[in-house]
């Protein structure tokens, strides 16, 4: 029973609650605006007296932190499609068509899904060198369509496998090819599979670090991970402009989750994805 | 034939850089491997998993990710399914709530560690101002990160921090699939708000408990990015060191291939055994009809 007094009492813990996991950001904002004159100042202010631009600004100017926005957005993206594309192939493949091995090849792809991706990154590495793929975005790319599909796939299994099978007879009985059932059938019955997989994916890419930490060393190929923790390790106490370089990290990523929430939680209630 | 269509890219990809590797891995940890000329490396049998299991940075290592498990995994599970049950029912501002407890799970760990760290850091941070100033807890500055022990403060409450609101939105989908009728009845009978949980909440809910253990213990277990960007990995005196911080630092830093592959694969055992352990457990359960 959820009574009026009830009621208050949550609110008021949730609040609080909910005080505590913002408020970092909230300081992370106040320092990105501060001059550094104010950085160390006792005690710290919330609200900055000068709030500037100015960190914003050197870090797009001077530090091009504009090429590593656009190199994480571009491998994220990239990655986003192909995996996408991959992981719903096979998944209908898995829902949906009879060929020898089936059920040995699915638990071989429902396997990557065990697999601690640590366990991999040295493997990983070498074949990257051996392919002559180090220090390239396609190594980031590939990687991370790698470990996206299993999971991918498994979730996108399910949705198709809830598609009522006479609306695919019917397109079989006009002669279709099962690649063009695929494409004009299936595919936009799925679309908040797609979507689920859209923002996992492109978040995954978006975060990830260890991986981008040893497969790229070159400068100007960085992804903004990388960036950042290089710069803050670089520029010890300019922690306004490391802040800086952080929201630039997050704005993409907030604004995604906002939009998407809705499939995002279904998405994350339903099949325990991990975002 | 059309079924190559479907599959024949994906499994390109996932036998180049997932099925082969794995593989790969195991070999190289029987080996002290040469990465400028793999040709020449030296097989040493089991050299580099006796050599990594008696190496004292190495068990502290595992000790330090043992301890990080046992603080953020129980940690995370009691706030969120507190926040979960707070949000249970019928509730205004619920999607609000929800959004503002989910924004760190889906902000970058680079941005939140560098975030932990700054309010820890030197002797001016925001937690020395609080504690010292504010709340006179502490008598003067306290240097968290050159500390050890305290170096793991912020790393703990980061762990736990950033992983609440996930737990709380699948503790939440795990309460929302318990019969609302159970409770009506037991209301009925006069049974107190606590019995309620612990009678009926708690066993029902025991088989998210079980997933929610799993993935968060794995999780924990295969903590990195924290760790590496508060303390470098390993400072002060590789003393703060993860188990994958330092199969980092070996493999890339010393260019000591086979170890690593040795600390990857002895982890990647530990995470496997400890996945069958509990789904096991999970399942035992429910055939007594937990």
């Amino acid at each position: 029973m959820v009574t009026k007094k009830n009621s208050t009492i949550r609110h008021f813990g949730l609040l609080g609650f909910a005080a505590i996991m913002i408020f970092p950001f909230i300081f992370m904002v106040s320092t990105a605006l501060k001059p550094q004159a104010q950085i160390f100042d006792i005690p710290p202010s919330l609200i900055p007296s000068d709030a500037t631009f100015q960190n914003f600004q050197d870090l797009l100017r001077i530090d091009g932190f504009g090429i590593y926005f656009f190199n994480s957005f571009f491998v994220a993206t990239i990655t986003t499609l192909g995996t996408l594309a991959i992981s719903s192939s096979m998944a209908y493949a898995f829902a949906r068509l009879k060929f020898p091995a089936k059920g040995f090849l699915y638990t071989l792809v429902l396997a990557g899904m065990m697999v601690p991706p640590v366990m991999l990154i040295i493997p990983q590495f070498l074949m990257s060198k051996y392919l002559g793929l180090l220090n390239t975005h396609l190594a980031l790319i590939l990687v991370y369509i790698c470990m996206t599909i299993p999971m991918q796939t498994f979730l996108l299994r399910g949705f198709f496998e809830d598609i009522p099978r006479e609306l695919e007879e019917a397109a079989v009985l006009d002669g279709a090819s099962k690649v063009r059932i695929f494409r004009v059938v299936m595919l936009p019955l799925v679309k908040p599979g797609l979507a689920v997989v859209t923002i996992f994916t492109f978040l995954y890419s978006w975060d990830e670090f260890p991986w981008a930490n040893v497969a790229v060393n070159e400068e100007s190929l960085r992804t903004l991970p990388i960036a950042l923790a290089f710069f803050q390790s670089q520029h010890l106490t300019q922690w306004g402009m490391v802040f800086a370089g952080a929201i630039f990290a997050v704005v993409p990523v907030v604004l995604l989750f906002s939009f998407f929430q809705k499939y995002f939680i279904a998405g994350i209630a339903s099949s325990g994805l991990k975002g | 034939m059309q079924v190559l269509f479907f599959l024949l890219p994906g499994f390109l990809v996932l036998a180049t850089f997932l099925i082969l590797p794995m593989g790969y891995s195991l070999y190289i940890s029987f080996f002290d491997w040469n990465i400028v000329d793999p040709d020449i490396s030296k097989f040493v049998g089991f050299g580099n998993y006796t050599e990594i299991l008696s190496d004292t940075i190495f068990q502290k290592a595992a000790l330090n990710t043992a301890i990080y498990a046992l603080v953020t995994v129980p940690g995370q599970i009691a706030l969120g399914l507190a926040l979960a049950i707070a949000l249970n029912g019928a509730l205004r501002g619920k999607g609000l709530y929800r959004t503002l407890f989910y924004l760190p799970v889906v902000t970058p760990w680079v941005v939140v560690a560098l975030l932990f760290e700054y309010i820890f850091v030197g002797q001016g941070g925001l937690a020395n101002y609080i504690l010292v100033d504010l709340l006179r807890i502490a008598s003067e500055p306290i240097r968290w990160l050159a500390d050890p022990v305290l170096a793991f403060v912020p790393i703990h409450l980061l762990g736990i921090w950033k992983g609440v609101g996930w737990v709380g939105v699948i503790a939440l989908a795990g309460l929302q699939v318990i019969p609302r009728d159970l409770y009506e009845s037991a209301a009925l009978d006069g049974v107190s708000n606590w019995q309620k949980f612990r009678f009926i909440t708690l066993p029902l809910f025991r088989p998210t408990l079980v997933f929610l253990t799993v993935v968060l213990s794995i999780g924990a277990m295969n903590a990195y990015v924290s760790n590496q960007l508060i303390t470098n990995g390993g400072d002060p005196q590789d003393q703060t060191h993860f188990i994958l911080t330092y199969m980092y630092e070996k493999t890339f830093s010393g260019l000591e291939f086979g170890p690593g592959a040795a600390i990857s694969y002895l982890l990647a055992m530990v995470v496997f055994m400890v996945s069958v352990v509990q789904l096991r457990l999970l399942r035992r359960e429910s055939a007594l009809g937990w």
